[in-house]
């Protein structure tokens, strides 16, 4: 990379955050592990994340210490695990700076949080005396990007279908960015809810949000953000972005799986309808009809994931004892150390932006005809893990023509030397195809 | 484990230089012909496989797809092993096969009913590629089925 002399008197490179990547390693206890022979080189953090010492500690001592279930028990180890369970929302909100705690639902995983949003819509379409702002028919569209996971097409392809809306669709120029060309048409007095993803977890792509957030006010339509890919890996400010509802999952930011995000306007999740029926989400239950808890209680249904969001509430301790600044200019670093580097092997096309500039260190190319089975399979012998396939994203496959990519993810943990690594491979790869 | 067991010669071969590759009409007018598409959707191998048959033997297996190099040579050795046989005998080495992938490396194949197919031994050891391997066999009975052939297995004539 090449650095530029500043000009006294400007911010210095040397005021950036930064951290101890070796220290930060020895966190993650994985990271010592070995694959087939070799130093495991784990480069498939989009997909999932590793879990530091830090975070499995605190979930090995909730069940050791403090299992009890939530909500529900006056008893000592009911109580300290309701407030552990409420102390990890408290600390999830103030990690994505929400108003309040209360915006704060627990869910599986993103998936759930965009489907509890997308049923809050159908249930109230049922509804004449719901929120109109979530009443959708025949002429009301939805608006989503060529680039979304399947999590964020599939949901309002069903709700579309069941409620006659029009689910339409911002498409995505060469060289990997969200086409905003034709905002003021595609966002317009029909639309009910954009739902766009931050950041691509195929094209590696960091969507710039005001202009739509702007249109999307001017309109009076609601802004949901899937932040699955932006979360774990630069610091997120609900207020600053001026979204409605964002979602995210805690297995990719160093939680275990099982313990996802969604954040809503309080005001919004208020006039939400409830999706999952069951215990915890109620007010009142009689033989004749039920009322319900408010948000966040009225969407989390049944027992929640304690032990799980505990862990989350770790995770993003952790992550901000690193400082999410300091990740995300790490991450930086490696993706502009990346893209030169990738940049030197034969034959190989990088899908999405080839400059570190409105982009995140997921890095998805193809090599050659190699099929990325093939280079995966190759890597994985070289103890190098990468993904493969359509990455639950294959409008973005189809848009570039392939039927699969092969993928590089960056986090905190990673280094140079890993991508030196994948290089390395690659020519391996090379050689076996030649 | 040794990526090289995976992608032997053979396999590579049938790659790179694939037998019988394409989507081809029956000589015999009067032949049952059917073809079945199938995908893989966790990576996105796709082939297609068409069966041009009298009932009783196999005048030709075609195919088309594209797809990870297992995927396509395993549709190049299909090709090899099954065209001008006995339906029975086909489905016998399709058994074969197929026991051989399900057998996670520890089935020792018999060359004189599988042929280059025997190269697919390392293949089952990685539960990930299985699938691939399978793919076009999997479309091939299906296709074979729509074309009115018997599926079950016969003993293979030498």
């Amino acid at each position: 990379m090449t650095t530029i002399a500043i000009p006294p008197g400007m911010p210095q490179y040397g005021d950036v955050p930064s951290y101890d990547v070796a220290a930060v390693r020895a966190d993650f206890p994985i990271l010592d592990r070995k694959v087939n022979g070799h130093p495991l080189v784990y480069l498939d953090s989009a997909n999932t994340s590793h879990k530091p010492r830090q975070v499995l500690d605190v979930l090995r001592e909730h069940y050791e210490w403090r299992n009890a279930n939530v909500s529900r028990s006056v008893h000592t180890l009911g109580t300290e695990a309701t407030e552990a369970y409420e102390g990890a929302r408290a600390k999830v909100a103030a990690f994505i700076n929400a108003p309040s705690p209360d915006e704060v639902v627990f869910t599986k995983n993103s998936t759930e949080a965009i489907n509890i949003v997308a049923y809050a819509f159908s249930n109230a379409s049922l509804r004449p005396d719901a929120d109109p702002r979530f009443r959708l028919g025949p002429g009301d569209e939805v608006v989503i990007s060529e680039m979304e996971h399947h999590s964020n097409i599939v949901p309002w392809q069903l709700l579309c279908e069941r409620t006659g809306a029009t689910l339409r669709w911002f498409p995505v120029t060469d060289h990997g960015r969200l086409d905003e060309s034709g905002l003021t048409d595609l966002v317009n007095e029909r639309t009910k809810i954009v739902s766009l993803v931050h950041m691509s977890n195929i094209l590696g792509t960091i969507n710039a949000t005001s202009r739509i957030t702007q249109r999307v006010r001017e309109v009076g339509a609601l802004l949901l953000l899937d932040c699955s890919q932006s979360v774990p890996h630069m610091p997120m400010d609900v207020v600053d972005y001026d979204a409605d509802f964002i979602v995210f999952t805690g297995h990719k930011m160093c939680a275990p799986s099982g313990i996802g995000v969604l954040w809503g306007r309080a005001e919004l999740l208020a006039a939400m309808p409830p999706v999952l029926g069951g215990g915890s989400m109620i007010e009142m239950v009689a033989m004749s009809g039920s009322t319900f808890a408010p948000p966040p209680t009225r969407f989390e249904a049944g027992t929640p994931p304690i032990a799980e969001a505990v862990a989350l509430g770790a995770a993003v301790d952790y992550l901000s004892g690193v400082g999410m600044r300091a990740i995300q200019w790490h991450e930086k670093q490696l993706t502009a150390y990346a893209l030169d580097a990738l940049a030197t092997v034969p034959e190989l096309r990088i899908f999405g932006p080839n400059v570190p500039v409105g982009r995140g260190g997921t890095i998805s190319f193809a090599l050659g005809d190699i099929h990325p089975h093939d280079v995966g399979q190759v890597l994985d012998s070289l103890g190098v893990q990468v993904r493969v396939g359509h990455h639950c994203a294959r409008p973005v496959c189809t848009r570039f023509g392939v039927p699969a990519m092969t993928r590089a993810s960056f986090y905190l943990y990673t280094t140079t030397e890993e991508i030196d690594a994948l290089v390395a491979g690659l020519e391996q790869v090379r050689k076996v195809f030649a | 484990m040794q990526v090289d067991q995976l992608y032997q010669e053979i396999i590579l071969d049938h790659y790179k230089h694939p037998h019988g590759r394409g989507l081809r009409d029956a000589d015999d007018p009067a032949a049952s012909v059917a073809e079945a598409h199938h995908v893989n959707p966790t990576c996105g191998d796709e082939v297609t496989v068409r069966v041009a048959t009298d009932g009783a033997v196999l005048h030709d297996v075609s195919y088309d797809g594209f797809g990870c190099s297992i995927s396509q040579a395993s549709a190049s050795v299909l090709h090899e092993l099954l065209v001008g046989r006995p339906a029975g005998e086909a489905f016998a080495v399709h058994a074969a096969f197929v026991e051989l992938m399900s057998g996670r490396g520890e089935v020792t194949p018999d060359e004189e009913v599988l042929g280059d197919g025997v190269a697919f031994a390392g293949v089952a050891r990685y539960p990930a590629r299985v699938k691939c391997a399978l793919l076009p066999w999997m479309a091939f009975k299906d296709a074979a089925a729509r074309a009115g052939v018997d599926t079950s297995p016969t003993e293979v004539q030498g």
